[in-house]
């Protein structure tokens, strides 16, 4: 008996180290990161240009200088899923850190959990911590009407980015979102600007249900059922796996079947989905016999395209901080936030149109 | 059926893939008897045992029981508790963490919710009416394994049963333990109860028994009243041969005479294990054959484990020929010439899942080292010979170990350890739980493997045993060493009287 | 044995007392499912891949080039299944730090590198070190300190992917250089996957090892019987040690296809849930979950078998995240199958079939 119990405390301990552990070296790894952050910035300020809060963003920098002088900081707690979940993620995380810094007048917490339990603990800390704003990108979209109460009885503002929630809309100041059926109908528009004579697809999801699935996987099923020329040769999800994606059009390819396009609902599925191409001898991208879709941005992705491998990519706008930003410096004057929801600026990138600069500036 | 008896098996047959384990064996149980059934390892007592209780199905024949007018169908464990036959195993099938009283009524039938309360009070009533020293609400894994086996016991008899089968329970108690069960035994005999009674020990069934049915290779040789069968004679209907008298195979062996007879192989001083001994001194000479005795508990074990290194030494010194050895590990006492053939077959022994072949080439193997294997040929020529060596009854030297009788997993243990060449073998238990002709040819083993100047310690329960194979004796008590004995003092009396305490006790 | 030839049911009752009775039975089934939806199955054609290299195609390729990861982890972790009678899963997630290992080695610290910064050979050997190394820490939480191994693992199970991408400062390199595609592609002019000629030599490996050492012997005797192997000399903890540093070697490898495959990594989706059907793959194999006796050849077809499924089930369209279903109705079937009842059933059936033929 002593002996189990021994045990277990000792696994229970190193677990806890090694989760300490991980923790410091992941924020030491990010320490170094700085010189990204230059082209972050300036990647962030674009996307604030194009927005009509961009004024505002623009006169704040010396607002907030003028905090950081007087020690007056604005203090936020940022709860976003695991940095390491995906390409998108980490942009994101880097942003949002590269963003809250004590330069620009905010002092920041960061909290990451890939489950909504781990999540709600983190926002009830912060609350009582009494930060003046919650930054939320939630995991799962229920469960959170209790502790946004408690947030706003504590006189807590909260803003989501990039994942919206099922709650009343009074619990939070606004929403930065990606408009995913956006996306998807920007995609499959520019398909059809191809003016094949038809389409054979294979669709490859993401992981089902998730909001970036929904919304890409919509506007093709839709255009699909209208179109009789559109047909779906085979549409399975890869859980945004690039090894399953590979083994999802090998198998397309062993049975024969023709197909002209790859709808990949992420830029690894589509680099899974070409592999296995590579493998088969069939021709993609510009000029090729197949033509690929992925969705994310992520640089190596649009260097693909720059390539002509691929044909598009449209991108899913990670850089949040300087929208979110805007939307502090809005209510921190007095004035009201005009727009609940606040979806960011999306392209869409044709491989005959996308440039050097283009790349350096989206990629991910 | 006949008018007083409780139970009647005919014609009973079992085969197994291979092995036809009964073949029409009858077997009578009258009211108020205590019936042993005896025969060697693999003669069919366990099976015959295991159908009785539903473990296995019968081929053929036919159950009758008192109060049922026709053949009773026995398909579980569960239909022969029904019928009131209820069997306590020679190991304990309790579940070590629940608490006594738990053990005693786990698994009955017609229980709907439980009253702790009740159940705590009626095992505490049970238990003090057989006067087995446990307390109802205690974990069981608390009590040592003979209050275990009495609660097992207790649990049968508390079912209500017509029949009782005790297979063994006397292997691993101490002599005032047996006679305790014993008195329960007569007591239950008195009630009418009717018990079948498997054990090896001879004397014991002389004790209590009233009848004898003795079973061979399978088949029956015939049942008997106590009266008419005299030990030498049992013996030789359960051997299937007039026996050699036992008593005197010492006499007719060769002792070792080479010129370093009395050179000292191996001497401990203040040696101490961290498994509860006092420290102890100890040598062994060459070509000698001695012993540690005492009662269970008393620390026999502990001693030799504390040599071999199998418990880790905190204390004491060892010397081979007069060089000081380090011993830490048994790896390290393998590779000084000594072997050890520890007490617990199953739980330290064999190899259950292993081929015979592996288990014989084990020990050596690993001394041989990881880099050099025995090719399949090498290990297949050395385990038949030890198979033929040995006597070891096997289908084949791929047949696990498992699938032998007690008898001859022992066997091929001592092979293991004989084909290490040892300087120097310690035999811990080596017939327990074995039957009367393997007992004899390990005794006249360890003799003849003496006279080649293989120095042997012996232990074993049995004093009578330790009698006719040992020289010299080491009496233990309370864990600690309290007497040696010479081979002028080796009775029965002086042994018993040293193991108890009193004139004898030399320190 | 000699005895079995005489009759198909002397042979078929034989057969299934035999432990790789059950994976070939499971390939059978498959097999002939197959063959009676859709005999293309079986089809493999000679194609050209785009550098203009000779590939075969065809599913049977696609479960050869994919099983062969699963076979080589099957060795591993049949192992350490028989020494420590549990299973390692974190697999997966140590594939992720080796893969990630060798990225960064390749790409010396850049994201993106057109020639190799250190010889592949060395990438792979720090690869194959780092991942011994975190064998080592799951086999010493095991072994020494008795903790159960899904749970020790489980610490790397959690951790692992985070570690994967610490090393890389959590971006994701590309390696640009053709020849790195060979490992989980094809070798020019050579036309089967070279994953399979990697689990070739895996498989000669452990023959070897097996044939001039005694790994074999000593893990099954502390599988079955631990305080009776320490009797007899050995040091259980050390053999248990051993064998989760041999799965570290298995991982490496693994990981070294892996990031082949697609000359890059993603830390969060890199060989998920691959412990699963590695662990199937023993299971399917015949070995007992609870260690002691084992056979690494029939785990390896297991593997194969596994495989197999995954690709009946791709080529039926089966909803990839409906794949653990089926499989879990393989492990039903399997743990029913593997039970001594129906065992004893169905050697009693080869008896009768015996009998009829007799008559």
């Amino acid at each position: 008996m002593k002996k189990k119990v021994v045990a277990s405390l000792l696994t229970v301990a190193m677990a806890a180290t090694m989760i300490v552990g991980c923790g410091s070296q992941a924020d030491t790894a990010d320490a170094p990161a700085d010189d990204a952050a230059a082209t972050d910035d300036a990647a962030a300020d674009d996307a604030a240009a194009d927005d009509a809060a961009a004024d505002d963003a623009a006169t704040d920098d010396a607002a907030a200088d003028d905090a950081a002088a007087s020690g007056d900081l604005i203090t936020v707690g940022i709860i976003n899923n695991d940095p390491n979940e995906s390409g998108y993620r980490t942009a994101n995380d880097k942003d949002l850190k590269d963003f809250f810094t004590e330069e620009n007048g905010y002092q920041a917490s960061f909290a990451y959990s890939l489950k909504n339990d781990e999540q709600i603990a983190a926002a009830q800390k912060f609350i009582t911590d009494g930060v003046d704003y919650l930054l939320l990108s939630a995991a799962d979209t229920a469960g959170w009407d209790s502790v946004l109460q408690d947030a706003q009885d504590a006189g807590t503002r909260v803003i989501l980015f990039d994942r919206t929630i099922d709650a009343p809309e009074d619990l939070y100041e606004a929403s930065i979102v990606s408009d995913m059926d956006k996306e998807g109908q920007t995609a499959v528009d520019w398909l059809a600007s191809q003016n094949l004579d038809e389409y054979n697809i294979i669709h490859i999801q993401g992981v089902m249900g998730s909001a970036a699935q929904k919304g890409r996987s919509g506007a093709l099923d839709e255009k699909v059922a209208a179109e009789s020329n559109w047909n779906i040769v085979t549409q399975q999800t890869a859980e945004w796996n690039a090894e399953k994606a590979q083994q999802i059009v090998q198998s397309v390819i062993d049975s024969g079947k023709s197909f002209n396009v790859i709808y990949a609902e992420n830029d690894d599925m589509a680099k899974g989905a070409v592999a296995a191409l590579d493998k088969a001898n069939i021709s993609h991208g510009v000029d090729g016999d197949v033509i690929i879709m992925g969705f994310d941005c992520n640089k190596w992705a649009l260097q693909e395209l720059l390539d002509g491998n691929w044909n598009y990519d449209g991108q899913c706008n990670p850089f949040q901080a300087a929208y979110i930003d805007g939307i502090i410096k809005t209510i921190e004057s007095g004035s009201e936030v005009s727009e609940k929801v606040v979806i960011m600026d999306e392209k869409g990138f044709d491989a005959s149109t996308i440039t050097q600069e283009d790349v350096d500036t989206y990629g991910i | 059926m006949k008018e007083k008896s409780v139970l009647e098996m005919r014609g009973i047959c079992k085969s197994f893939p291979g092995v036809r384990a009964l073949h029409d064996v009858d077997f009578t149980l009258c009211e108020g008897e205590i019936h042993a059934l005896m025969g060697e390892n693999g003669a069919g007592k366990s099976t015959l045992i295991k159908v009785l209780t539903g473990v296995y199905e019968k081929d053929e024949g036919e159950i009758f029981l008192k109060g049922l007018d026709k053949a009773a169908v026995i398909r579980s464990p569960q239909d022969a508790q029904k019928l009131g036959i209820s069997t306590v195993y020679q190991e304990i099938t309790l579940c070590p963490n629940l608490s006594v009283a738990e053990n005693m009524y786990i698994g009955r039938d017609g229980q709907k919710g439980v009253s702790w309360k009740k159940m705590n009070a009626d095992a505490e009533k049970i238990l003090k009416t057989l006067d087995i020293p446990a307390k109802a609400s205690r974990q069981l894994s608390n009590y040592s394994i003979a209050i275990q086996q009495m609660v097992a016991i207790a649990r049968a008899v508390d079912m209500d049963c017509k029949v009782l089968i005790l297979d063994e329970p006397t292997s691993s108690l101490d002599e005032q333990e047996v006679e305790k069960l014993f008195g329960l035994m007569r007591d239950l005999r008195a009630k009418g109860v009717g018990i079948i009674f498997v054990t090896h020990f001879l004397d014991q069934v002389y004790e209590v028994c009233d009848k004898i049915t003795v079973l061979r290779d399978g088949g029956l040789v015939g049942e008997y009243e106590i009266a008419d069968l005299p030990r030498v004679k049992l013996v030789s209907k359960m051997l299937g041969k007039e026996l050699d008298d036992m008593s005197d195979i010492k006499t007719d062996s060769v002792v070792y005479e080479g010129a370093d007879k009395d050179a000292k192989v191996f001497v401990a001083e203040g040696l101490q294990s961290n498994a509860g001994i006092k420290p102890f001194d100890f040598y062994i000479k060459k070509g000698e054959v001695n012993g540690f005795t005492g009662l269970l508990g008393s620390g026999r074990s502990e001693c030799v484990r504390a040599i071999f290194g199998a418990d880790p030494v905190i204390a004491g010194s060892l010397k081979k020929n007069g060089k000081h050895i380090k011993i830490k590990k048994p790896i390290d006492a393998m590779k000084q010439g000594i072997a050890y053939l520890p007490e617990d077959r199953k739980v330290d022994g064999i190899v259950g899942d292993l081929s015979v072949r592996d288990n014989i080439i084990l020990a050596e193997q690993v001394l041989k080292g990881f880099f050099h294997p025995y090719s399949k040929a090498e290990a297949k020529k050395l385990a038949e010979e030890y198979i033929k060596l040995l006597e070891i009854k096997t289908a084949s030297a791929d047949t696990p170990i498992k699938s032998l009788s007690g008898g001859n997993q022992q066997k091929v243990i001592l092979a293991r350890w004989l084909l290490t060449h040892p300087e120097y073998l310690i035999l811990d238990e080596p017939t327990r739980g074995i039957d009367v002709g393997t007992k004899i040819e390990i005794q006249k083993l360890v003799l003849k493997l003496a006279s080649e100047g293989m120095s042997v310690t012996f232990i074993s329960s049995e004093t009578d045993e330790m009698i006719r194979t040992c020289s010299r004796l080491i009496v233990m008590r309370d864990r600690r060493v309290v007497g040696e004995l010479g081979s002028d003092e080796l009775t029965q009396n002086k042994i018993m009287s040293t193991i108890a305490g009193g004139e004898h006790d030399a320190k | 044995m000699q005895n079995n030839k005489k009759s198909a049911g002397a042979f078929f009752s034989g057969l299934v007392k035999q432990q790789i009775f059950i994976p070939l039975a499971a390939l059978l089934i498959l097999a002939l499912f197959n063959l009676i939806m859709d005999p293309s199955f079986f089809k493999i054609t000679l194609g050209y891949n785009s550098v203009g290299d000779p590939v075969l195609n065809g599913y049977l390729v696609t479960i050869l080039d994919y099983g062969s990861e699963l076979a080589i982890l099957a060795i591993g972790m049949t192992l350490v299944t028989a020494a420590s009678g549990g299973q390692d899963i974190s697999v997966g997630a140590t594939i992720a730090i080796a893969g990630s290992v060798i990225l960064r080695m390749l790409c010396g610290g850049q994201t993106t590198t057109d020639h190799y910064c250190v010889p592949l050979i060395v990438a792979f050997l720090v690869a194959v070190v780092a991942s011994m190394a975190f064998g080592a820490f799951n086999g010493v939480l095991v072994a020494y300190f008795r903790i159960q191994p899904m749970i020790a693992t489980l610490i790397l199970f959690t951790a692992g992917r985070s570690i994967a991408a610490w090393i890389n400062n959590n971006e994701l390199p590309i390696v640009n250089v053709n020849s790195f595609g060979y490992f989980g592609g094809y070798i020019p002019g050579v036309p089967i996957p070279t994953p399979f000629f990697i689990a070739v030599l895996c498989v000669v490996v452990i023959a070897l090892v097996m044939k001039f050492t005694n790994l074999k012997l000593y893990t099954q005797a502390v599988g079955i019987n631990e305080s009776s192997s320490r009797l007899n000399g050995l040091n259980p903890e050390f053999i248990k040690l051993i064998s989760f540093v041999i799965l570290g070697i298995c991982v490496a490898v693994v990981g070294l296809i892996k990031v082949s495959r697609l000359s890059t990594i993603n830390y969060s989706v890199i060989a998920k849930d691959i412990e699963m059907d590695a662990i199937l793959a023993v299971a399917l194999g015949g070995n007992a979950l609870g260690g002691g006796k084992f056979n690494i050849w029939a785990s390896i077809l297991g593997a194969y078998v596994i495989q197999f499924l995954t690709t009946t089930l791709y080529k039926f369209e089966v909803q990839s995240d409906a794949l653990p279903a089926y499989k879990a109705v393989v492990v039903i079937v399997l743990v029913v199958l593997s039970a001594p009842v129906v065992r004893e059933k169905l050697a009693g059936l080869g008896k009768k079939m015996k009998s009829k033929e007799v008559a």
